[in-house]
């Protein structure tokens, strides 16, 4: 029996990613990270900033990410997001970018709490990542 | 009548001015292209992000503590109004027909006594109904600068509405644009975001039952306001297809107008031309007869 499902991230402007042949996927989700594997059950989340991270046949990716909502249903993987990168492609200066303005807000005192949490969050994986 | 000098001038002018049309409309055309690809990109995510709401709605235990996005507030006294139109103008009847709606639909709200608010999208509306609703208008939104519809300008307007809505300044939203059918149609449409409209759609809700990771409740109220956004970028979408395609017939028309004018004033020049020839003939053969 085969262990891969498919996997397709959309963001508003295209359909950015479909892959028939993965095996796992960990996404961000806002509880913790999750890994996906096949005959997962139907499951609804959503996404803090963090790494989406495709294991599959054809050779594994890594995405950054900074919001989405993940949904799971028979063996198909949807992603929703607005703010997606492929961390292969990005950048020293685009990386650096991106954690000057995320330390920005998460500097910033007058903020609700949980937007709060997720500048935090953001910041912590694009210092990983860089 | 005209003399040959200026029927010479006009013909001219006409066709310098149906070189501009044609040019405008080889332009439209292509930008069409690309923004019907763009809108066609765009419908998956649109339609994603319905289905989990739908299916997140139908799931949801405590229907009295909705979210209010979903369920409104409860009145309808204060209507909101997003009229999205081109930032150009040149593009035949695209703003008029959404104005033309709007303002019936605005009409329709004050004569009813309720509170009327609007935002407009786009500076060719702004123009348009700042003469009749100038009072109302709270907001002007344009997007001038920037190239392309992109979700972030979307994000921008659908994080206004958000606010405004946390601060209850209204009850009821509802987006004016025009959806793109084909070049030659497109269709003014007025649809309600807030509260969301799930009604007719609900046979198609799917009977499975999810996980939720957080609750049902907690993905619905960060869900929600990503929807708004969501709707606001698709009716960009369709609004910059419908006008790229509605200037590309209005272009279209205008040429052949300009044709059409060009062979009427040539034909005008050639006549009189011709009287001329003649009166000068008739002249020189009495002069010679008389003699």
């Amino acid at each position: 029996m085969s262990e891969e499902f498919k996997i397709e991230i959309v963001n508003p402007e295209k359909s950015f990613l479909v892959k028939e042949d993965v095996l796992e996927t960990v996404v961000p989700a806002f509880e913790g990270e999750m890994g996906i594997l096949k005959d997962h059950i139907s499951i609804i989340s959503f996404l803090k900033p963090g790494i989406i991270k495709i294991f599959s046949k054809s050779g594994d990716e890594n995405y950054y990410v900074e919001d989405g909502i993940v949904e799971f249903k028979n063996n198909n993987l949807s992603i929703l997001t607005s703010y997606i990168f492929n961390v292969a492609n990005l950048d020293k200066s685009k990386k650096e970018n991106l954690l000057k303005k995320a330390e920005e807000e998460a500097g910033k005192t007058d903020i609700s709490d949980q937007s709060k949490y997720l500048a935090d969050q953001k910041v912590q994986v694009l210092r990983l990542i860089n | 009548m005209a003399s040959l000098d200026d029927l010479k001038k006009r013909i001219a002018s006409v066709k310098s001015t149906q070189k501009i049309t044609k040019a405008m409309k080889m332009v439209a055309a292509a930008k069409l292209r690309r923004a019907q690809e763009s809108a066609e990109n765009g419908r998956p995510y649109s339609e994603k992000m319905n289905n989990v709401i739908l299916n997140l709605s139908s799931g949801i235990s405590d229907k009295e503590n909705a979210p209010k996005l979903l369920s409104g507030t409860g009145n309808d006294r204060v209507h909101l109004c997003v009229v999205m139109t081109s930032d150009r103008g040149l593009c035949g009847g695209f703003n008029s027909n959404i104005i033309k709606k709007a303002k019936s639909y605005f009409s329709k709200i004050v004569s009813e006594g309720k509170e009327l608010k609007i935002i407009t999208v786009g500076s060719k509306g702004n123009d348009q109904l700042k003469r009749m609703y100038g009072d109302k208008i709270i907001e002007n939104v344009s997007f001038k600068d920037s190239k392309n519809t992109n979700y972030f300008d979307a994000d921008k307007v659908g994080k206004i509405i958000i606010d405004k809505f946390e601060n209850s300044q209204f009850d009821i939203c509802t987006i004016f644009y025009n959806q793109f059918k084909n070049v030659i149609t497109q269709i003014p449409q007025a649809q309600q975001i807030i509260p969301m409209n799930t009604k007719d759609s609900k046979d198609k809700t799917s009977e499975e039952s999810y996980e939720f990771e957080p609750d049902e409740d907690e993905i619905l109220s960060n869900l929600l306001p990503k929807n708004i956004s969501t709707q606001i970028f698709k009716a960009m979408l369709e609004n910059s297809a419908s006008e790229q395609g509605s200037r590309m017939s209005a272009m279209d028309n205008a040429t052949r107008n300009a044709g059409e004018m060009v062979d009427k004033l040539t034909i005008q020049y050639n006549r009189s031309r011709q009287a001329a020839i003649t009166k000068e003939l008739i002249e020189i053969i009495s002069g010679a007869e008389s003699l």
